[in-house]
């Protein structure tokens, strides 16, 4: 761990210009930061706590729900309006961390939560995330809890947050802001794939910070859900989970958003299985032969082959507990 | 003896523990106190070429970088006899003494500074360069060379092979057979607080603030290191915030601190990293067993072949009773036990909770449930064909035996004669649900321990023994055992424990504190109302409790005494050499797994346990509850997950490596059946912090399989694996 400053700016402005400095780390929560830095993962000669902005509460409209960055989870999840509208949100919230964790930790802080990949998490181990060039021995190591859609030579650590699959399922967007204003991404694109360089795992610029996520209120974000496999009932990651949302005429799927989690390098929506349920009848049948195209693409290793299977067993879930959501 | 023993008071230091005045070892603050890191070996074997401090040593208010360089040699005298806690065979690892590495996450230096985050940050910039050598790091490879324990070939160690009959005959023989390999990984005790230790010298004395199971030995271990008399030596410790085993030995990073503090003159404060527990202190080994169990068609053992292969480290053997199990928990004409240990690269394995009686009962008990399906009985009604009525082992008979009324008790109350019948044949919704069972064993042991017992003006006791208290609650056990001596009410005695200075104990471990120490305390506390008694006629001394504290008050007034003190030991007599002791128990599980998602979910456990005497049967079922925890990880989710490329352990950390959350246990009970052994010890226990452990994770695979027709032959039973993909 090494020496750091703190600042605790008022305004985005301020946050923005200390945060653009190099050796900066932004914290809210600092759920996940502060054992990283004690462990000399994440290495900060400056912390910027940005609490005392104006980014929490959650604001309802017609057009979807607004919800500040610094929302704390806990509070997400008692919102009675989201648990209505948008209850794979507040599963999803729910099934992450504890209880004590999800009421210090925040909204925005949970979408860049770090890898629970076991080399990145050990400093005297080579990590390509952590120490760019140095190696992934995830590859050929202790990968169970890796990735099998999205990874690359250099990298296959899973993303490890749950609120961001229910999240991109339900086609949120990322409100960022900066020192000259505000952009929004959609949730989809704001974390990036690996490839030759992990350790850029966002579309955020220096000084760039999550002021607020924006969930659309569409025909089927009321019968949506979240399913999380893990090894534990509670305090775990997800081994895999899986988000669904159906918006159904009769028996008939109009349309459908699916996404997983534990089983990707950032939070992964599965347009061709979403494509395949259009149209199609709400049964367990149609759901299988859905899942079956969630795997195309995979690319297990020794330790995680079992999740390509998992993982559509898991969507197969999600889709029939929508499917019979009142 | 009557009166709180038997009762269930509520723990006498719970206030103190509640309320943070319990003091650890490092929440001590002796004057002047300056902080430690170690730094630790990135490679599992070789040598340390070059070690640069520079970038360390200017780090602000670093004061110094110990380590092999610069470093006195001590004297490390060998102890002899060994302490029981230690390995038989090989040497114990020598702080910064010399430049070799024998496993990655070795200590090979320590940064002292004021602060501990100075110490931490600079301990981060020292740079080691190696010359690596060729490390024995797989498993399956060191297995090859797996031998016998070299402390088989010496009495009083533990055996390498137990022989009855001719096992390999009658197994070929058997109409019934199973044959089938059981992996443990290795498991690590993961208690909450953390190894530390604070280290001051005063001229030539030592004092010791540690986190330990065995402040008597921990005292010797460190004057053998340093050349000083035990005398020397003051090890305090009265509050340990668990260990199971981890801190029975004196492990090198109390050495290290006391050189720190030697070198640089002050009181020097040690805690291991979250992580480094995981490479610094010891665990469960990683063991493979291999059983082979023969019957005949009514289901009756006729052989019983067991074969254990278990890692130790490249310097110590560290041996278990991994084949004691097989050899007496049922009866069998033929019995052939082996047991191998597979030098690694790794650090020294430790005891932890049950050692080697929960592994060999593990492999075991799941054959035991194969042949149960082999021989289309009932698993439970195998387990009485082949009760043992004697020890078959030993060849002696039982001190007492009441497993048939754990069975009887456990199966009434569980419910399990609505187990389903078939494999895979219940399903509610998603769920599969199976029920299944595990017989539980652990030796009683005893080893001579003192107490001091003295009655003060006041007509209050103070009791003391060099005893620990890791959380089983011999605080409060103690002062009932005191208590009812005494004819004292329990807010008038004071039981103290953990400083060497106290009498002396036997290490807190084995279950055995309840027999040797609670031995002790009553005879010393008869001594002592015998002293009051041969001062005042019996019939002047009262009946109640609550008048008992004025009249001793009285009585030595009117002797004009300050106090009066006896201090007895209690020694071990000769029962055990005529009978064997053990306590016993039935574990029942019901499991549910999800039937597409492969999830596990445990709804109920029930551990019933026959167990001598039951002191305090409120800190006994906490103990339990706890042991059945510690088995639902064990069987569920608990593993060092190994990296043979790098010699370590990749989930050190308590987010990767999973201890069972609150959300895991649903319902838990433990009972204990009514027991009476004249001949275990004078308060007739027999303990119950180890076997509470033993059983449960079998009783949890035997109903996975109950609930799916699968078997996990494997620990931990992980999701994928009872999907089968």
């Amino acid at each position: 761990m090494l020496p750091f400053t703190y600042s605790r700016p008022r305004n985005i402005g301020e946050a923005a210009t200390a945060g653009a400095q190099p050796g900066t780390e932004f914290i809210a929560g600092g759920t996940d930061l502060l054992p990283l830095l004690k462990e000399g993962v994440r290495r900060a000669n400056r912390l910027v706590d940005i609490n005392d902005l104006p980014l929490g509460g959650i604001r309802h409209e017609a057009a979807g729900v607004r919800l500040g960055a610094l929302t704390r989870m806990s509070d997400a999840a008692d919102d009675e309006r989201l648990r209505r509208d948008y209850p794979a949100v507040v599963e999803a919230l729910l099934a992450g961390a504890s209880p004590q964790l999800r009421n210090l930790a925040t909204v925005g802080g949970n979408l860049l939560q770090h890898t629970r990949c076991l080399y990145f998490h050990d400093a005297a181990m080579p990590c390509n995330k952590r120490q760019p060039g140095s190696g992934c021995p995830a590859w050929d190591g202790q990968n169970r809890g890796n990735a099998i859609l999205g990874g690359s030579r250099a990298c296959i650590a899973t993303h490890a947050s749950d609120l961001a699959v229910a999240l991109v399922a339900l086609e949120a967007r990322v409100v960022l802001g900066a020192r000259h204003g505000e952009r929004e991404v959609p949730l989809a694109d704001f974390h990036r794939l690996p490839g030759d360089t992990p350790q850029i795992e966002t579309v955020l610029e220096p000084g760039e910070v999550i002021t607020a996520i924006f969930v659309p209120a569409a025909p089927y974000s009321r019968r949506s859900t979240y399913v999380k496999l893990r090894d534990r009932a509670s305090f775990e990651w997800a081994l895999t989970s899986a988000a669904a949302a159906l918006d159904l005429a009769g028996d008939t799927i109009r349309q459908a958003r699916v996404a997983v989690g534990g089983v990707a390098t950032k939070p992964w929506r599965l347009p061709k299985v979403e494509e395949a349920l259009a149209g199609a009848r709400a049964d367990r049948s149609i759901f299988h032969a859905a899942a079956e195209l969630a795997a195309q693409g995979a690319e297990p290793r020794q330790f995680n082959a079992f999740k390509v299977e998992l993982m559509k067993r898991a969507i197969v879930r999600a889709l029939a507990d929508a499917g019979s959501l009142a | 003896m009557s009166g709180s023993v038997g009762q269930p008071i509520d723990r006498v230091d719970g206030p103190a523990k509640v309320g943070g005045k319990a003091r650890y070892a490092a929440d001590f603050r002796p004057s002047g106190v300056v902080y430690g890191a170690i730094v630790t070996a990135a490679i599992a074997k070789g040598r340390i070429a070059a070690l640069d401090t520079t970038a360390a040593e200017a780090i602000p208010g670093v004061i110094s970088v110990i380590h092999h360089g610069n470093a006195p040699q001590l004297a490390y005298a060998p102890m002899d006899p060994r302490p029981i806690v230690d390995p038989k065979t090989g040497e114990a690892l020598r702080v910064f003494q010399n430049d070799q590495v024998l496993f990655a996450g070795q200590p090979i230096a320590l940064v002292v500074a004021e602060e501990p985050e100075q110490a931490i940050q600079a301990a981060a910039l020292v740079r080691a360069s190696y010359a690596v050598g060729n490390a024995a790091s797989d498993f399956s490879h060191a297995s090859l060379e797996a031998r016998p324990p070299e402390e088989s070939r010496h009495p009083g160690g533990k055996p390498g092979a137990l022989r009855r009959g001719d096992a390999d005959a009658a197994f070929a023989a058997a109409t019934r057979r199973v044959d089938a390999s059981y992996e443990q990984p290795a498991e690590f005790h993961c208690a909450i607080e953390l190894h530390g230790t604070i280290a001051r010298w005063d001229h030539d004395h030592l004092t010791l603030w540690d986190k330990t199971q065995w402040v008597d030995n921990d005292r010797t271990e460190m004057a053998h290191v340093f050349g000083i008399p035990d005398d020397n030596v003051r090890v305090i410790s009265p509050f340990v915030g668990g260990a199971f085993g981890s801190a029975l030995r004196s492990w090198p990073h109390v050495a290290a601190a006391a050189l720190a503090s030697l070198l640089v003159n002050r009181p020097v404060e040690l805690v291991l990293t979250r992580r480094q527990q995981f490479s610094s202190v010891g665990y469960r080994p990683r063991t493979v067993q291999r059983v082979r169990l023969g019957a005949d068609d009514n289901g009756r053992l006729t052989a019983v072949i067991h074969e254990a292969v278990a890692q130790t480290s490249a310097y110590e053997e560290y041996a278990e009773m991994v084949i004691e199990p097989p050899a007496m928990l049922y009866s069998t004409p033929t019995l052939r036990a082996d047991y191998r240990l597979a030098p690694m690269n790794v650090n020294t394995p430790c005891p932890m909770r049950a050692p080697g009686i929960v592994t060999g009962t593990l492999a075991l008990e799941l054959a035991m449930d194969e042949l149960a399906e082999a021989c289309d009985l009932d698993p439970l009604r195998l387990r009485l064909l082949n009760y043992a009525e004697r020890d078959e082992n030993k060849n002696l008979p039982w001190s007492s035996k009441s497993l048939r009324q754990c069975y009887a008790i456990g199966a009434e109350r569980f419910g399990w004669s609505r187990r389903p019948s078939a494999p895979a044949s219940r399903r509610d919704g998603h769920w599969l649900v199976g029920y299944g069972m595990a017989s539980a064993v652990y030796p009683a042991h005893r080893a001579p321990a003192t107490a001091h017992a003295e009655l003060r003006a006041d007509g209050t006791a103070s009791v003391t023994s060099a005893a620990s208290d890791m959380g089983p609650g011999t605080y409060t056990s103690m002062t009932q055992v005191a208590a009812d001596e005494l004819g004292l009410p329990i807010n008038a005695v004071q039981f103290e424990l953990g400083d060497s200075l106290m009498p002396p104990a036997p290490v807190h471990g084995g279950s055995m504190t309840m027999a040797s120490v609670g031995s002790a305390v009553q005879a010393a506390c008869r001594a002592l109302r015998a002293k009051a008694l041969d001062l005042e006629h019996p019939n002047r001394l009262p009946q109640d409790r609550g008048a008992m504290q004025q009249a001793y008050a009285r009585l030595l007034a009117r002797h004009r005494l300050d106090c009066l003190t006896a201090e007895t030991e209690a020694m071990p007599d000769d029962a055990a050499g005529r009978f064997s002791m053990y306590a016993f128990g039935a574990v029942f599980a019901e499991v549910r797994v999800d039937a597409e998602l492969g999830e596990i979910r445990v709804p109920r456990l029930l551990g019933v346990y026959a167990a001598g005497r039951i002191v305090n049967p409120k800190t006994a079922r906490s103990q339990c509850i706890g042991g059945m925890v510690g088995g639902l990880g064990m069987a569920l989710t608990e593993r060092g997950q190994w990296d043979d490329r790098f010699g370590k352990i990749m989930n050190a950390s308590l987010a990767d490596y999973l201890v069972p959350v609150n959300a895991d246990v649903q319902s838990i009970e433990a009972l204990f059946v009514p027991e009476e052994d004249p001949w275990v010890n004078p308060l007739g226990v027999k303990g119950v912090g180890e076997i509470a452990l033993v059983g449960v994770a079998p009783a949890i695979l035997n109903a996975i399989h109950n609930a799916t027709g699968r078997r996990i032959r494997s620990l931990p039973a992980t999701l994928e694996k009872v999907m089968g993909c």
